[in-house]
């Protein structure tokens, strides 16, 4: 994109003298609170997001991602802690006079604009000369393939395209930071899977940092380079997507991402490479170290799809075992998902993967042995 | 096998033909069109019925008390005798069109009064406490509960020489005299103001307090300051409440006769007072016909525009 930065700084900030700080830290959160009367909605929040990065807020409906969004956006005030954006602050600015654009959960798109006015909005805002606008929503409308959409209002159009006409509203200013809010929300489930990698690519394409707020684990992990997975108001832990699904730090974030086994236990054992937990349904010998006192209580997490299953006792000795009894099971075509009653009682859900076409299936009532290997295993202390 | 599955098709479409058979006998559907027939049979009679009564008048010619009939049969001929000579008067004499003026006039600069105290009114009701909204709608509409009348006549009390207004800035010392206000266009066009104010607040609240609030954030997200965003998206998205408002007010202050009558003064030439004129001092019924009809076509113009722009909208 060789068109001039149209940066909305405001007339009486000066802008930065700073040298171009790291890139690691373009986009500063520095303990960012806001206070709703009593409630924090976002309550002391430190992040540093990349440049180029895409960067998801994830959490249910409540936990104040949107809040912390709408922070970045200048449609909140916070109540303490401050915004840096390239190392200049930002929070003391009006939404109009920042560098950053936002797309709406439900893309806002004017409805008394066609789409070729609804893109080319933020460009006459900025006063651009009027080649260089039509130049640029040309552009933009190239890159959603939207073009023979242009003098359509938005109720002609579908919902997956006005998707894509407020995403190319919110690029056509070539924003410093793009803001996503539920961006995939509104959205039917074939059309979303598809959008998906689509939005992914244009983003990807442009190289703008991102970040996006959604409720969807799926969305979030195929969007996102790094997740913030937000509780009331905090961060609970960041991370890429595999490192949030397979080494959860808390029983939160392993019970929030996909399904889990916990377990809760004892440290009966621990050394550097592996530790040993004494749980209800018996002992885990588990592959990695923690640095705990023994006798801590702790819980075990432990994927269904890590587990195997079978009528015989594991061949191998070096993997944690368990016996119980099939107590329901389903079959989803890819995979087969069973409930396995242990001996205290609890449930164990295992997923299986549907490998074979006439593979073999265990009945309700079978005896079964639910094996997992030590790495398999991790331990949550909090 | 094929004849089973025809006469399964056969059954199938049975109920539908005997509907379709049904629905051609009554086209539209009765329940419907007597539904929707309801108001336009009030409009006949008591709108299109009195009106061509009044046309009939307009064009007749007079005979002592009565009316000659427009239609004469003799000698295998039929005649139309229409009587223009009282449209031509009214196009003749400056007195008629000067009052059409100047009726249209004092409705357009009270429809204009209207909207920009209107405007910010119903901004700021739609704008409120979602709790409160229902006590401000009311608090518009408290004005109807009392006669029209006496509200028209407490502004006499309020704008006379020695009113409420006058004595307290005498009592001020701001004046030395008692300011001139009642019988000029000033009190009247207060009157018409204020009597006709929640007819341009209530459709615009309508309109402004289901606009969506995203809007206006998208609209500063993307560099428009809240005064450009205003101007660019709300004032723009609630054009159909501007429309329905103004309509509401100019309409009826056109022909409006009773807050001439009672504040307003020589200077305030209303055409509803010409025509109380004709009927009841001149007794000229058919001159105060014509009046009538040229009236109501000049209310109806604007009425065809509105429901001509109205469409448009929908469409949109």
């Amino acid at each position: 994109m060789s068109v001039p930065a149209i940066a909305a700084v405001a007339p009486d900030s000066a802008p930065s003298g700073k040298p171009e700080l790291d890139d690691a830290q373009f986009l500063r959160v520095e303990r960012l609170t806001k206070r709703f009367g009593e409630i924090a909605a976002v309550d002391d929040v430190t992040i540093s997001i990349h440049k180029g990065e895409i960067f998801a807020l994830l959490g249910s409906s409540g936990c104040g991602k949107s809040t912390l969004l709408r922070m970045l956006a200048g449609f909140e005030a916070p109540t303490a802690g401050s915004i840096y954006l390239d190392g200049q602050e930002i929070s003391g600015l009006r939404p109009y006079e920042r560098p950053i654009n936002m797309m709406f959960q439900s893309y806002a798109l004017f409805p008394h604009l066609n789409v070729w006015e609804n893109v080319a909005f933020g460009l006459k805002r900025h006063r651009q000369p009027r080649n260089q606008i039509a130049a640029q929503v040309d552009r933009m409308l190239t890159l959603v393939q939207l073009k023979p959409f242009a003098l359509r209002k938005p109720h002609q159009l579908s919902g997956g395209q006005q998707q894509r006409v407020a995403l190319a509203r919110s690029l056509a200013l070539e924003p410093r930071l793009l803001l996503l809010d539920e961006p995939l929300g509104a959205l039917d489930r074939k059309l979303r899977e598809q959008t998906q990698f689509e939005l992914h690519s244009i983003i990807k394409k442009v190289g703008v940092t991102c970040v996006l707020v959604t409720h969807d684990q799926e969305e979030a992990m195929t969007m996102a380079d790094r997740i913030a997975v937000m509780s009331a108001g905090r961060l609970v832990q960041v991370g890429a997507p595999r490192e949030i699904y397979e080494t959860p730090t808390s029983r939160f974030v392993a019970d929030f991402i996909g399904t889990v086994n916990l377990f809760n236990g004892v440290l009966v054992e621990d050394e550097v490479d592996h530790c040993v937990i004494e749980s209800p349904v018996g002992r885990f010998f588990v592959g990695h170290g923690i640095t705990g006192v023994k006798g801590q209580r702790l819980s075990v997490a432990l994927r269904p799809e890590k587990i195997e299953i079978g009528t015989q006792p594991p061949a191998r000795t070096d993997v944690n075992c368990l016996q119980g009894d099939v107590v329901e099971s389903a079959y989803f075509g890819a995979t087969s998902l069973y409930r396995v009653a242990l001996r205290d009682g609890s449930r164990l859900q295992v997923s299986v993967p549907n490998a074979e076409r006439h593979g073999q299936v265990i009945t309700v009532g079978t005896q079964v042995y639910a094996s997992c290997t030590p790495d398999a295993l991790v331990v949550l202390v909090n | 096998m094929s004849d089973t599955a025809s006469v399964a098709g056969r059954l199938e479409s049975a109920p539908k033909e005997g509907r379709s058979l049904l629905l051609r006998w009554l086209p539209g559907g009765w329940g419907r069109k007597s539904v929707i027939g309801i108001p336009y049979l009030f409009l006949l009679l008591f709108f299109s019925l009195p009106f061509f009564v009044v046309l009939k008048i307009s064009v007749s010619e007079t005979e002592g008390v009565h009316f000659k009939d427009l239609f004469d049969f003799a000698d295998g001929t039929l005649t139309l005798r229409l009587k223009l000579a009282n449209y031509i008067f009214l196009g003749t004499d400056p007195i008629y069109l000067d009052t059409y003026i100047s009726s249209i006039r004092f409705a357009a600069i009270t429809t204009v009064i209207c909207l920009f105290i209107g405007y910010p009114f119903a901004y700021f009701m739609s704008r409120a406490r979602p709790t409160l909204r229902p006590v401000l709608v009311m608090l518009v509409s408290l004005p109807f509960w009392t006669s029209y009348l006496l509200r028209i006549y407490a502004w006499k009390g309020l704008l006379d020489d020695h009113g409420v207004f006058n004595n307290l800035l005498l009592w001020l010392h701001l004046i030395d005299d008692p300011i001139k206000m009642m019988y000029t266009p000033f009190s009247m066009t207060i009157g018409m103001v204020y009597t006709y104010l929640p007819f341009m607040i209530l459709p615009l609240y309508g309109i402004l307090v289901k606009a969506d609030p995203s809007l206006l954030e998208a609209a500063g997200n993307l560099g428009a300051t809240p005064w450009k965003a205003f101007w660019l998206i709300t004032v723009p998205l609630s054009k159909a409440g501007i429309v329905a408002g103004s309509m509401l007010v100019f309409i009826p202050t056109v022909g409006e006769y009773v807050i001439p009558e009672l504040l307003g003064g020589p200077q305030t030439l209303m055409i509803a007072r010409v025509l109380w004129d004709e009927f009841f001092n001149n007794v000229d019924w058919p001159m105060a016909s014509a009046v009538a009809v040229s009236m109501v076509g000049l209310i109806l113009l604007p009425l065809v525009l509105f429901n001509h722009y109205q469409r448009d909208t929908r469409l949109r």
